[in-house]
């Protein structure tokens, strides 16, 4: 074992990692943040996406080792500072972008990257960029509609489907 | 997954020289290399992380084309190669998914040469050079069947570099839960002729249709291959798709790749 230290969420933080220990398991057992979900394990399902260095990334498909030193944003970092539900959490909770709440984490951060990107996406693009995101509950419909609404847009004008 | 060493040098000399031990295997950016450890399909001693490596990292031109850094995400080839050659910064935008991009890169796709990734047509149909830490591979030595190349032990590509085509594109259909191409075509037209490359149809691997780059070069249009078939001998078939389905998308993309083609 090894200690590795990155920073999570803007602290400095240390936690003993193997080689082939995962950045999703550093997270959730070496540091306890247990809000990244581990969905598929097989990169295909996105509930682990985490912002490595301001990029999403699937967090079960990177070593911790290979990021050392980085800066990672996680869903537990999404909340503003007095605790209230941040823009992208808000819009969900709005437009109830979730229902059993389990891939939310991940739709959350690859949102909140789509949008660093991409501030005003079309309806086509949000769909485009969320394909790496699974929703086993099939909630589509008010994911995108929440994502535009975290944008700043009208999410009632998109066409009922 | 079983346990190993984890280096990440800073260069391609103690790259190599962390390569040279016994047991050891590259590492890029560990999309397909991750899941197929966690199989235990892989089980490397030592693994190299080759992404701490700047001189293996972005996308420039020089002498020969267009010259990308083996360890370069999709995500930053898609951005950077799309004024010199959009047909290949298209082609890496529509690899994977977002996360998949900032993590995979050029050169572990091509080191892998997985028979329905989308690098391996682009490489072949540009004709493009790819180099390692000892030598030059021009494509057409390099793709040695599926998941085979001309890669030996302990040798690893540091950059790819690409022609310029004066035309070209990529039409993939996809499989649309891999993402990864049912079947693709790489349509690239130069001067001294045209170049097409197939992935995701062969049991061995990306292959150039060569009946459909004569027709191609002399006559330029989807109409030239309309009298061409595709023989489904040495075809992938599986739930996805036959073998004469593969080898009617091969026939049908390349008629669209042409079209596309600016």
């Amino acid at each position: 074992m090894t200690e590795v230290t990155m920073t999570v969420n803007g602290k400095s933080v240390s936690a003993q990692a193997e080689g082939r220990t995962l950045l999703v398991n550093y997270l959730r057992e070496g540091l306890g943040l247990t809000g990244t979900h581990v969905g598929c394990d097989t990169s295909q399902c996105g509930a682990c996406v985490v912002h490595v260095d301001g990029k999403a990334v699937k967090s079960c498909t990177v070593f911790a080792m290979d990021v050392a030193g980085a800066q990672v944003l996680t869903i537990e970092g999404m909340a503003n500072a007095d605790g209230s539900l941040g823009v992208v959490q808000q819009a969900f909770q709005d437009h109830h972008g979730l229902q059993c709440g389990f891939c939310t984490p991940g739709m959350v951060m690859t949102t909140a990257a789509l949008l660093a990107d991409n501030p005003r996406p079309t309806e086509a693009e949000v769909r485009h960029e969320l394909e790496g995101n699974i929703c086993r509950c099939t909630g589509y419909h008010n994911i995108v509609k929440a994502v535009l609404a975290a944008s700043g847009q009208d999410a009632g004008a998109m066409a009922a489907e | 997954m079983h346990n190993f060493e984890f280096v990440k040098p800073s260069s391609i000399a103690d790259a190599a020289l962390a390569l040279s031990g016994e047991g050891a295997q590259p590492l890029s950016g560990g999309q397909t290399l991750l899941p197929t450890m966690k199989q235990r399909l892989a089980a490397p001693e030592v693994l190299v992380s080759l992404t701490g490596i700047a001189e293996m990292q972005g996308v420039c031109t020089g002498d020969g084309g267009l010259h990308i850094g083996a360890a370069t995400p999709h995500v930053v080839v898609a951005r950077e190669a799309a004024s010199h050659f959009p047909a290949l910064a298209a082609l890496a935008g529509g690899i994977g998914d977002p996360a998949v991009r900032n993590r995979g890169t050029i050169g572990g796709s091509v080191a892998n040469n997985d028979p329905a990734a989308c690098y391996p047509a682009a490489v072949l149909a540009s004709g493009a050079v790819v180099v390692t830490n000892r030598r030059k591979i021009e494509a057409d030595d390099y793709f040695q069947g599926m998941f085979t190349t001309a890669l030996e032990e302990g040798e690893f590509i540091t950059s790819v570099v690409f022609p310029i085509p004066q035309k070209a594109a990529y039409v993939k259909f996809n499989q649309p839960a891999s993402r990864f191409a049912l079947t693709a075509v790489f349509v690239a037209k130069f001067d001294g002729g045209v170049r097409v490359a197939v992935t995701g149809a062969s049991n061995n691997g990306v292959f150039r249709w060569a009946e459909a780059e004569a027709a191609l070069s002399a006559d330029f249009a989807a109409s030239a291959i309309a009298g061409l078939t595709v023989p489904d001998t040495d075809m992938i078939s599986d739930l996805h798709g036959s073998a004469a389905y593969r080898a009617n998308l091969v026939k049908v993309l390349t008629g669209r790749a042409v079209t596309a083609a600016r």
